[in-house]
């Protein structure tokens, strides 16, 4: 039997073997693989010349005392042949042992009276109209013995014949004091603290918000929430409805306002004046707000009218805060060279991310507060009235908010793709929004939990994944174009990346946590919040601090090569110098790259250490 | 004060924990529910605060149709239902005086809990619970930093925070050595007898049913076997809870 099915067999281990070849032989011509090139001699000089020059990082530059002489020379000898120039043998001075030669000719040059030790290039200076001071042209390099004596050969240029003098020059240099850091150098280490803090700032930012994000994209604490349809259906109505009345409500406001920001008294009257009395609002809240569950109606409208002007007082006194750090940044920065310029334009660039952030914070208490509200009195439909009223109620509003969701969804698009067609960004999505809607409200029961969580987990975590496959390099080029060249578009590129990687890992620690702590702290009566805060946070504060710092890391080495697509830190420069060639300045950047992700790297696993 | 009807749970994939199950409770009863592992112990007791989603049947809590309730509603019953749990569910990297606040979380104001500020009559509380049990001493350690035996103390203080009129308790000595099992099961008769509070409290060994319930209910492969004083449980009893080849310890 075993013998039977050898041939086969080996047939099939060197169909198997043969198949594998013609794969990697196909790889090597794929990859042009060819390692003649490898050996020859011009390859072989470049890249002797490439490593050499990056063993010899331009950290150091010193001062260089120059000795010049320099001797004139014919190229192609005119007839009756020249004159051996007279030489001042007092002071440094050089010997050629022709003073004209053809073009590609050979001749010695010999120096005497050079410092000793000095150095430097034998030049070809060729003289024209165009160039009155000569053009040089490096034929050799010379080093003068202890005695400050040379003699060297040297291949004179391929240049045209000229009848006028052109003129040989060796040029002896010699460092003299101490060593300085090179204009190198000191450009890398500006790129390279530009580099670092690029990474910083993204890596916190990435951080705030990934963290929020964290929580609505694991499994475990989404799949049990669960809601019946009216207040699905009411929430996703809600929603865009509070964020736009959150939007107008800021524009009212900020046109309210803005005559008082015109005066600088007046906007510090209302930094100081609107946060009290929104403290105050909160206090009144937190104070008289009543157990879950056994309020009446009035108490809730109370509760909803301070919590509205709550909101209001809260975004006003944002709005005094920005305007007022802008006015006082402004005042501080009267030019560049003021003292500290960096902390006063910090508050200037706050006031001006807080002016930013707030109509987008509005849009949120507005659909926060809208969308609750909604979304309660969808539960209460579903609590409280008859399953037959509820599925008529349901066969009204799910529709309407299947509609309002599709045509939300195909105004992004329409951005995108302009369509400039109503029936197309209009109709066709309420039409078939409104049927999917209408179809699942006669499919589910009123009060049937659906399993709204799940599917928000769904689609953040496909959300997440998306960005998370483009890299951060990729992104740069878009913030590029944005925010135009510099370390901010690179710092916008990693922080993106960051919060979509960092939000992944995160949830997946949520996912593991232990399920006991989560159930007995349910069981209390505690409601969602106060479950995730108490049982939930402090089971996954050590793992978020390490992977905030191994994504630091992370962020420290790309932030160290998003320069090359204009993110701007170190990575920036060393583009610029691999293509000048200029590879000894390249060296000082790469071994710059080198100490600081290794100290990085060192620094986050220490830390990771203590805190896992 | 507790009337569990025909009570039924099907988990997915069709696996019966509880079939049928009826029993009530009166106040101040010390019920002890028994049966093997994998019996339904667990189960039952997680559907009465709804921590799992019974599939058919009633529970009635004064007077309350539990399994009708909404989720705000559930928030207020499972607040005066503490629960004890057989692997203690403290929140280890916490200290413990907060793992004790925690029981008082369905009382305190939402959002000022969000920030740990509990008020000064809770934190006064928290001590009198773990003075009670014995571990004031231990208030600001962390939880971890506890043995078995004190953490178990400490998941009883925090039912206790929460003012509670029954304590489900899940196995609450089965990882505990004899000795701390005594005294465990000390503490909930304390409670049960100073405090009046109801207790439903799964056990495996029967000389602790003997020595602490009044009453026992058994359970085998979810359904309800036996219901009565657990002087009652002689040994064809014994066999047709725990089945025929089984033999009586301790």
């Amino acid at each position: 039997m075993k013998k039977r099915s050898s041939l086969p067999r080996s047939l099939v281990v060197g169909l198997v073997t043969f198949l594998i070849l013609v794969v990697y032989a196909y790889g090597f011509s794929v990859t042009k693989i060819n390692f003649e090139e490898t050996r020859s001699e011009r390859r072989l000089a470049s890249l002797t010349r490439i490593l050499r020059a990056l063993a010899h990082p331009e950290v150091f530059e010193y001062e260089y005392e120059i000795v010049d002489v320099q001797v004139p020379f014919y190229l192609g000898c005119p007839e009756g042949g020249v004159e051996t120039p007279d030489i001042d043998r007092s002071q440094a001075f050089i010997e050629l042992s022709g003073y004209c030669a053809e073009p590609k000719g050979t001749l010695t040059v010999a120096g005497y009276n050079f410092q000793e030790n000095s150095s430097g290039p034998i030049n070809f200076i060729g003289f024209s109209a165009d160039a009155p001071d000569g053009v040089p042209i490096q034929m050799e390099s010379f080093q003068a013995d202890a005695q400050g004596n040379f003699e060297m050969e040297v291949t004179v240029p391929n240049r045209q014949v000229k009848e006028d003098p052109q003129a040989i020059r060796a040029t002896g240099r010699v460092r003299v004091g101490t060593p300085e850091l090179s204009r190198q150098a000191i450009i890398t280490w500006e790129k390279i603290v530009e580099t670092v803090f690029m990474a910083l700032l993204a890596t916190t930012f990435g951080t705030m918000i990934a963290i929020p994000i964290s929580f609505f994209a694991a499994r475990n604490l989404m799949s049990d929430i669960k809601m019946p349809l009216s207040n699905i259906s009411l929430s996703f109505v809600g929603w865009p409805l509070g964020m736009w009345l959150g939007l107008q409500a800021f524009q009212l406001i900020l046109k309210l306002l803005n005559p008082l920001f015109d005066n600088f008294v007046l906007t510090l009257a209302g930094t100081i004046l609107m946060p009290v009395l929104a403290f105050f609002a909160i206090r009144w809240i937190l104070t008289n707000s009543k157990e879950s569950g056994v309020s009446t109606l009035t108490d809730q409208l109370t509760n909803t009218a301070y919590t509205l002007g709550a909101a209001l007082l809260v975004v006003i006194s944002f709005l005094f805060l920005g305007q007022l750090l802008l006015q006082i940044g402004d005042y501080l920065t009267p030019n560049k060279d003021v003292p500290l310029y960096f902390l006063r334009l910090f508050v200037y660039q706050f006031g001006d991310i807080l002016s930013m952030l707030i109509p987008a914070i509005t849009a949120l208490i507005g659909g926060g507060i809208i969308g609750g509200l909604f979304g309660n009195f969808g539960q209460t439909i579903s609590d409280k009235i008859s399953p037959a009223t509820g599925k008529i109620i349901n066969l009204v509003i799910t529709p309407l908010a299947g509609a309002a969701i599709a045509i939300l969804l195909m105004m992004g698009i329409d951005w995108f793709y302009q369509f400039n067609n109503t029936a197309v960004t209009l109709i066709w999505p309420a039409a078939i929004g409104g049927t999917l809607g209408l179809v699942v409200a006669i499919l589910t029961s009123p009060k049937q939990p659906l399993p709204i969580g799940i599917i928000l987990y769904g689609i953040i975590r496909t959300i997440l994944n998306g960005t998370r496959s483009v890299e951060a390099l990729v992104m740069a080029i878009v913030f590029v174009a944005w925010v135009g060249l510099g370390p901010f578009a690179g710092a916008l590129a990693l922080g993106l990346h960051t919060v979509a990687a960092l939000a992944k890992l995160y949830s997946e620690q949520v996912e593991s946590i232990l399920e006991g702590p989560l159930e007995a702290v349910t069981a209390t009566g505690a409601n969602r919040l106060q479950t995730i805060i108490f049982a939930v946070v402090p089971q996954i504060i050590p793992p978020y601090i390490s992977f905030t710092m191994y994504r630091w890391d992370i962020n420290v080495r790309m932030s160290t090569i998003i320069g090359f697509v204009g993110g701007g830190g170190i990575g920036f420069v060393l583009q610029q110098n691999i293509n000048l060639l200029n590879y000894r300045a390249a060296s000082v950047n790469m071994l710059a790259i080198a100490i600081v992700v290794a100290t990085m790297d060192y620094i986050s696993s220490n830390l990771r250490e203590r805190f896992v | 004060m507790l009337e569990v009807k025909n009570l039924t749970k099907v988990y997915d994939g069709d696996v019966q924990a509880l079939k049928n199950v009826s029993f009530t409770v009166k106040q101040g009863e010390f019920l002890a529910v028994i049966g093997l592992s994998g019996s339904g112990k667990s189960t039952l007791l997680r559907c009465i605060n709804r921590l799992i989603e019974p599939t058919e049947g009633q529970i009635i809590w004064k007077g309350q149709d539990v399994t009708a309730a909404s989720q705000d509603e559930m928030l207020l019953i499972r607040r005066k239902i503490g629960m004890v749990f057989q692997h203690f569910n403290l929140v280890s990297r916490s200290k413990v005086i907060t793992n004790v606040l925690a029981g008082r979380l369905g009382y305190v104001n939402p959002m000022m809990s969000a920030l740990n500020q509990f008020p000064k009559s809770d934190m006064e509380m928290a001590l009198a619970q773990l003075d009670r049990v014995g571990i004031k001493n231990q208030a600001y350690k962390r939880a971890d930093e506890l043995s078995g035996g004190q953490q178990q103390r400490v998941g009883i203080a925090r039912a206790m925070m929460q003012e509670p009129a029954m304590i489900l308790a899940d196995e609450p000595v089965a990882s505990l050595d004899p000795v701390l099992a005594h005294s465990i099961m000390q503490y909930l008769e304390k409670i049960n007898q100073e405090d009046g509070v109801t207790i439903l409290c799964s056990l495996h060994f029967l000389d602790l049913v003997h020595r602490y319930a009044d009453r026992a209910i058994a359970l085998n492969d979810g359904i309800l076997m036996f219901d009565g004083s657990p002087d009652d449980i002689d040994d064809d009893k014994f066999r047709e809870i725990y089945g025929q080849d089984a033999e009586r310890v301790g």
